[in-house]
């Protein structure tokens, strides 16, 4: 979801007599719920699959902070200003979360925005699409954070320690920022005028199949699942996390008394789950291989920051080596 | 003029500067040169919210035509907003905004300080309030002066360049118009002079330490903004900003 399609280097997963005794050790200790700290021995490839988990997690923040971005200056009033400002600021605090949790596995946040910026580290799709329109800053506090926290509840209880707390931190304040994407989509319903509805239905149309795609594809195409879910590095099978969503967003929606853009969507009572449509994955592969319509400007946009912050952080660099130098 | 007459100039001054400061900081959101950075302006921008709101609310209520805060901020034009000419120039590069940032809050951190014995006890809340917020907003830009003007050759340059260019707007803050006099008498507002000389003593201060040249004190100053004259990157900010509810004038959010 935050993290699609993350490779664990791992062709089949071992059975415990197959594992050497410390990967033995180390997968008891998964089984029965005891977290692994950065101190202690683990298979090189949970701790670079973690990594790369981590890395795509944190990127992902950083650049869902850009379609939010741009609403910001045109926030329609003083307290949604506000309110837009402190969850974009959160969202850096996420990526500043997740980046240091990510460093206790002796990897380099440097390093790995090199490689979000040359492409090799992917975020999550979802954000290669543009915001076209105020309500867009409701439906992705509603839809897409909510994707988000859907996700990151189960990774709460996640087998690497300071991943898991770090989920834990972050799960709260993805609550707060669901609840206020809802109530901006709320009041336009409610309150608003017959152009500001039209506005919200459009962006739940525009937002729907991409938040679906946040979650990944399915299980069956899913090749590094069962590895991850033997580390308990995922905790559930996208196919379950992405039921779990929808059927706790629809009855928002219809609260909301707005459609979704999918004519198979009908509660199945046998199942106690609501069916839905199928999934263009086509789109899906499309925008992760780079077509989405902001794929370019996303990266763009990061990488120029990037390097036009260089001589700041060198500057920064240097004065604190020259205090230091005065103080010794 | 009568006293309530120039003190909802006042407000509408201290308010302008912050909404549109704030506006400017959010400009950087996404571009910053580190994720703390990213906090740190988000930070910043979200305090000078918040004493808008405060300073604009009060206006609002002594102007008693029934506006709002929302409705001060995103319905006047350009020749009614009385933000001082320093907030409102372009971001720059981060030397330009933070030699921006710090010669402004130099004098905020004076003026709200010396607001926190008006005898307008509404002004005297709002800015012991806002003194705990801008006492940080200080101590972050003047690190960031010096840490720029004495890192490497390169910041050292685009520092002092920073500083000579926006030097020019840094007076108005300084000089006391009708507005003020009457608001000085009034022990609502505080002696323009006695914030002079505070602010000339923390910037020459801060500036030598971070090894840059201070330009003349004496220097030709731009005026204009307390009195609605602009210059030409007000209306492009405002329209921006105000995009939402002009287009749709019957709407909610
Ligand atoms: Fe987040
Ligand atoms: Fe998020
Ligand atoms: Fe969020």
């Amino acid at each position: 979801m935050y993290a699609q399609l993350v490779d664990t280097g791992v062709k089949r997963v071992k059975t415990l007599n197959e594992m050497s005794p410390e990967e033995r050790h180390f997968q008891e200790k998964i089984d029965a719920d005891i977290k692994i700290e950065a101190k202690n021995w683990m298979p090189e490839a949970y701790r670079r699959t973690l990594i790369r988990q981590m890395s795509q997690h944190a990127h992902s923040e950083i650049v869902g902070m850009l379609p939010e971005k741009n609403w910001l200056t045109r926030a329609p009033n003083l307290k949604r200003k506000l309110q837009l400002l402190a969850k974009i600021q959160d969202e850096a605090g996420h990526g500043l979360y997740l980046y240091s949790a990510m460093e206790t596995l002796g990897a380099n946040r440097d390093e790995e925005l090199e490689k979000l910026h040359s492409g090799e580290v992917k975020y999550s799709s979802i954000f290669n699409y543009p915001s076209r329109s105020w309500a867009d800053m409701g439906t992705i506090g509603w839809l897409v954070d909510g994707a988000a926290i859907v996700n990151q509840v189960v990774l709460q209880r996640t087998s690497y320690g300071p991943y898991s707390r770090a989920m834990i931190r972050i799960c709260k304040e993805e609550s707060f920022h669901q609840r206020q994407g809802y109530q901006i989509l709320l009041e336009m319903m409610r309150n608003g005028t017959d152009e500001q509805k039209a506005m919200v239905q459009d962006s739940i149309n525009r937002f729907w199949w991409p938040a679906l795609m946040m979650f990944g594809p399915h299980d069956t195409d899913s090749p590094n699942s069962a590895q991850s879910m033997q580390w308990k590095v995922k905790r559930m099978s996208n196919d379950d996390l992405r039921q779990r969503f929808i059927d706790q967003t629809i009855p928002q929606l219809e609260l909301l008394g707005c459609t979704v853009p999918d004519p198979d969507l009908k509660w199945n009572e046998a199942r106690g789950h609501y069916d839905f449509g199928a999934i263009d994955w086509s789109e899906f592969y499309s925008v992760l291989k780079g077509n989405g319509p902001c794929n370019k400007d996303r990266l763009k946009t990061r990488r120029n920051a990037y390097e036009n912050g260089a001589w700041v952080r060198e500057a920064a660099k240097a004065y604190a080596d020259k205090q230091k130098q005065a103080a010794a | 003029m009568t006293t309530q007459h120039a003190l909802t100039e006042y407000l509408l001054r201290l308010g302008d500067s912050d909404i549109i400061l704030a506006q400017r900081l959010c400009e950087w959101i996404g571009n910053a040169p580190a994720l703390e950075e990213e906090m740190a302006l988000g930070n910043v921008a979200l305090d000078l919210i918040g004493q808008a709101r405060s300073w604009l609310e009060y206006a609002a209520e002594l102007q008693g035509e029934g506006r709002s805060a929302d409705d001060l901020s995103f319905g006047r034009n350009e020749r009614e907003y009385r933000n001082l000419l320093i907030t409102e120039q372009a971001n720059g590069n981060y030397a330009d905004t933070l030699a921006r940032q710090y010669l402004f809050d130099a004098w905020h951190y004076y003026l709200l300080q010396a607001l926190c014995d008006s005898k307008d006890a509404r002004i005297a809340a709002i800015a012991a309030k806002a003194l705990k917020e801008v006492t940080y907003h200080l101590r972050r830009s003047s690190a960031w002066v010096k840490r720029l003007g004495d890192g490497t050759d390169e910041s050292h340059q685009k520092m002092q360049q920073a500083i000579d260019d926006i030097w020019t707007y840094s007076g108005e803050m300084l000089l006391a118009d009708d507005i003020d006099n009457l608001l000085f008498e009034a022990g609502i507002a505080p002696d323009s002079a006695a914030i002079k000389a505070q602010w000339q003593a923390h910037v020459s201060a801060t500036l030598e330490e971070a090894r840059l040249d201070c330009p003349p004190m004496d220097s030709y100053m731009q005026q204009g903004g307390k009195q609605g004259l602009h210059t030409e990157q007000l209306g492009f900010l405002l329209a921006e900003m105000q995009f939402l509810p002009r287009a749709y004038p019957d709407a909610v959010w």
